[in-house]
């Protein structure tokens, strides 16, 4: 730290880098200056959520599912902020297939579906452990918590690729299309 | 056995109603509000199912016997799923059949009526080849090529 | 036992997820395609002697007892349909596989067919084994899900719009089935089959009708029953050889296997069945005028379906132990020989180039292989002695002869119809395999040539349909023992006891 240039007066508030993740629409014309900084400040929060939502619904409501919907909404929010480029990826430097998402997320579903059997219990079965966090208190964790990620994980790729065929696919088609007539 | 009130009868009426309307249009965009329509009308009913509204979630916040039977909520949870996953699809499904044939109407079975126009059973080939082809867009022809549908977009992106 | 009746669910679910994962290899995922099913054919057959040898079992989901959780069963009757839907469904994909190295080559892997053609299997398996209303409904969910996909992948313009129909209709009865499942929850309070089987006695004459007519509508459209029939000669040609014989194969019989279920479990009824007397009576005679009446040899192939619905119905009208039994068997007969023929009608169309039998002739000559594979399931299906198609007819009209005058006159119904489906066969036969050989048409439909394909049949697809006629005649061979499990069957449906007391315990026979 101590051995960096001074920054000018001038760029002191400017960022050293993307200190939120970009949510820039590549068409100049098409950008919502509004939407892009909301979004920059809820997709963060609204991932959050997600995963409260996520460890929360063995006892209220929320669960895999609408935490995976809640997670796909923030890709969505951004999607619309930023256009095709941004939509489909999580982060520009951590790229995963939605296929990838939904296969790990069905394989973990159904090995915690199956993992009680290796201990004698029938399938499908859970175990709860209550243990005591200091400051925190009490935590009931349930081996259903597994099961729900399985969920999580899948609805995040079903969403992303919900996000990739219909949202920017469409609008790759729609360009070609102008493309083709523009053309020859 | 679970009776039912009269303005919940006259909602589920409506829905049903208006669901079947829209599911004997043409359009498949019609078909599908039908179909989201018909499916609100079967998770109402679900509901209903259940007992009468306005009673305690089952969290422990009150006594047994005042909790609402969670078994039709679990029940409309898993249908609501699965109609949004098959809503879903059914829009992919009218894209692509925008994309390929400029309409996203339901046609008739091409096929059906050529047999039923057919005078002789052993009617010649040159006569039948007509037949669906007049149906046919001309631009079908061209885009019927590309075979990639939504889910398919998925595998052209993993192949990468 | 019990993790042995959850496995036929788990291991395609498990399938699809690697599939999925390995979407780089088309080899691995082969190999895991094809050991998921080899794997549930074994379980399958374990069910079926553990079944057979001590009684239905049961697996009791998160070890929550019924009705309050969710329980999958597997007695004579499932534990027997899921092993012969697995063993097609195992030939069907290694045809499948055959026909996309030939078409497509052999690297080429693809995110959706292994992983949607598993979760098909899933769906099958669970609405075989689940013993509870809601979850049959989720099993058809994921069964026509699946079904669709399959159904609409490589789409064109025709594959689109058959495949509209189809989703449409599917939609509608899944629909209607939430209803009845929402009916039937506020009449009785539980949707445990088992345990509905005791409350639905106890409602109105009226109200049990009514939720009776509904099941037998909602199941009726999905196996394809008259009148609720017109769907299917439109959806099924149009999708690719193996779709078609999987969907004919088995989508089908799993709503008559439903049918079933809930009209000798649920709504036990105390002698012939008038309505489906006459809805089988129309579904025959329908199914096969309407086969006469087509050039396009999967539509006929759909209305011989429809017309062989009939039969399974009628068996089911006939209400004794006899008539389940006859029923059963025909599933086991029908479900392998349909998907057969569908098969061997996807090499014969990939050889001439068409799917129009008046621009065929003359394959006889050209392949006489094909010609032998035809025939076969063409005469299984017919019924003529020695085949199993004989043997499982000779079941039911023996019901039908004995539940009375009304059943025995359907009987004649289904003599006439194994004749017309006799003439639509032959009549096939003489106009695909003999006469002059013709020019293959120019190629002037674009559906043609994504419903025939254009390369050569590989190896795989002839073993798979050997294969699978093999199945047929073992069925025929092992006639004894297999009649002598489906009476067991069939007596077990009418009893009802077995079924329940595995599920809820003896206490809630007793009482």
């Amino acid at each position: 730290m101590s051995t960096r240039e001074p920054v000018p007066f001038t760029q002191w508030d400017e960022p050293e880098g993307e200190w939120t993740l970009p949510g820039a629409c590549p068409v100049r014309s098409n950008r919502t200056l509004m939407l892009e900084a909301a979004a920059r400040f809820l997709f963060p929060t609204v991932l959050v959520f997600s995963v409260y939502l996520l460890i929360v619904g063995h006892y209220a409501p929320g669960g895999g599912f609408p935490g995976g919907l809640v997670a796909g909404l923030a890709f969505v929010l951004r999607y619309i902020a930023g256009g095709e480029s941004e939509g489909a990826e999580i982060g520009s430097r951590f790229v995963v297939r939605p296929p990838v998402l939904m296969g790990l997320g069905l394989l973990v579903a159904v090995v915690s579906a199956l993992a009680p059997v290796a201990f004698g219990a029938p399938v499908l079965a859970s175990a709860k452990v209550t243990f005591e966090i200091p400051l925190v208190g009490t935590v009931d964790l349930v081996s259903s918590l597994v099961i729900d990620i399985g969920v999580y994980l899948l609805i995040i790729g079903v969403v992303l690729d919900l996000l990739r065929s219909l949202g920017s696919g469409i609008e790759r088609d729609a360009r070609e299309a102008a493309g083709e007539e523009a053309g020859p | 056995m679970i009776t039912i009130n009269v303005a919940m009868a006259v909602v589920l009426a409506v829905l049903y109603s208006v669901g079947f309307y829209l599911l004997l249009q043409r359009s498949l965009m019609r078909i599908l509000i039908g179909i989201v329509v018909l499916g609100h009308g079967a998770n109402l009913l679900l509901q209903l199912a259940g007992g009468p509204p306005a009673r305690a979630p089952v969290l422990g916040t009150a006594l047994p016997e005042e909790f609402a039977d969670p078994l039709p909520q679990a029940l409309a949870l898993t249908a609501i799923v699965i109609t949004f996953a098959l809503t879903t699809y059914l829009l992919a499904l009218g894209y692509r059949s925008w994309v390929l044939t400029g309409r996203d109407e339901v046609q008739d079975d091409v096929e059906d009526r050529r047999v039923a126009e057919r005078e002789r059973p052993e009617g010649s080939m040159e006569e039948d080849a007509e037949g669906p082809d007049d149906e046919e867009d001309p631009g079908s022809a061209a885009a019927s090529d590309r075979t990639d549908e939504p889910a398919e977009v998925s595998g052209s992106g993993a192949a990468r | 036992m019990s993790t042995l009746v959850t496995l036929p669910v788990l291991l395609p679910i498990l399938g699809a997820a690697l599939t999925v994962l390995a979407a780089r290899s088309a080899r691995i995922q082969r190999l895991i395609g094809l050991m998921v099913l080899a794997a549930v054919s074994v379980v399958a057959a374990v069910l079926l002697v553990a079944a057979d040898r001590t009684g239905p079992v049961v697996a009791e989901l998160g070890g929550w007892p019924a009705p309050v959780g969710i329980v999958l069963v597997a007695d004579r009757l499932s534990a027997l349909l899921l092993l012969i839907s697995t063993v097609v469904t195992l030939a069907v994909l290694v045809y499948a596989i055959g026909q996309r190295i030939s078409d497509y080559g052999r690297e080429t892997a693809s995110t959706t067919f292994h992983p949607i053609f598993l979760l098909l299997s899933t769906g099958v398996s669970l609405a075989y084994l689940t013993g509870d209303l809601f979850s049959l409904f989720v099993a058809f969910e994921i069964m026509l899900a699946a079904s669709y996909v399959l159904i609409t992948r490589r789409t064109n313009a025709s594959r689109i719009r058959s495949g509209m129909t189809y989703v449409i209709i599917s939609l509608t009865s899944s629909l209607l089935f939430l209803t009845t499942i929402a009916l039937v929850y506020a009449a009785t309070g539980t949707v445990n089959l088992a345990d509905l089987a005791g409350r639905v006695a106890a409602l109105p004459e009226g109200l049990r009708t009514l939720l009776s007519m509904l099941t037998i509508v909602t199941f009726g459209i999905k196996a394809a029953m008259v009148p609720l029939h017109f769907w299917l000669p439109d959806s099924y040609p149009n999708a690719p050889a193996p779709v078609t014989a999987l969907f004919a194969g088995l989508l089908t019989k799993v709503g008559v296997y439903a049918l079933l279920r809930t009209q000798t479990l649920v709504f036990p009824g105390t002698g012939p069945s008038a309505v489906l007397l006459v809805l089988a009576v129309l579904t025959m005679v329908v199914g096969a005028l309407g086969a006469l009446a087509q050039d396009d040899l999967n539509r006929l192939l759909s209305f011989l379906l429809v017309s062989h619905i009939g039969f399974m119905l009628f068996g089911l009208a006939v209400y004794d132990a006899r008539g389940a039994a006859g029923t059963a068997l025909y599933i086991v007969h029908h479900i392998t020989v349909q998907a057969t023929l569908f098969l061997v009608s996807g090499l014969i169309t990939r050889r001439t180039g068409t799917v129009s039998i008046d621009a065929m002739g003359g394959l006889a000559r050209r392949a006489p292989m094909l010609a032998v594979l035809f025939a076969i399931p063409a005469l299984t299906l017919a019924g003529i002695p020695p085949t199993s198609g004989f043997v499982a007819k000779l079941a039911l009209l023996q019901a039908g002869a004995t539940g009375g005058a009304a059943t025995a006159v359907v009987a004649g119904f289904v003599v006439l119809a194994s004749l017309l489906t006799l003439y639509a066969m032959v009549r096939v036969w003489v106009r695909v395999f003999w006469g002059t050989e013709k020019e293959p048409l120019p190629d002037d439909d674009p559906t043609d040539e994504l419903v025939v394909g254009t390369a050569r049949a590989s190896r795989p697809m002839y073993a798979a349909t050997v294969a699978l006629v093999a199945v047929s005649v073992a069925i025929a061979a092992a006639a004894g023992p297999l009649s002598a499990v489906t009476e067991k069957a069939g007596s077990d449906l009418m009893a009802r006891t077995p079924y329940i007391e595995a599920v809820l315990g003896r206490e809630a026979v007793l009482g």
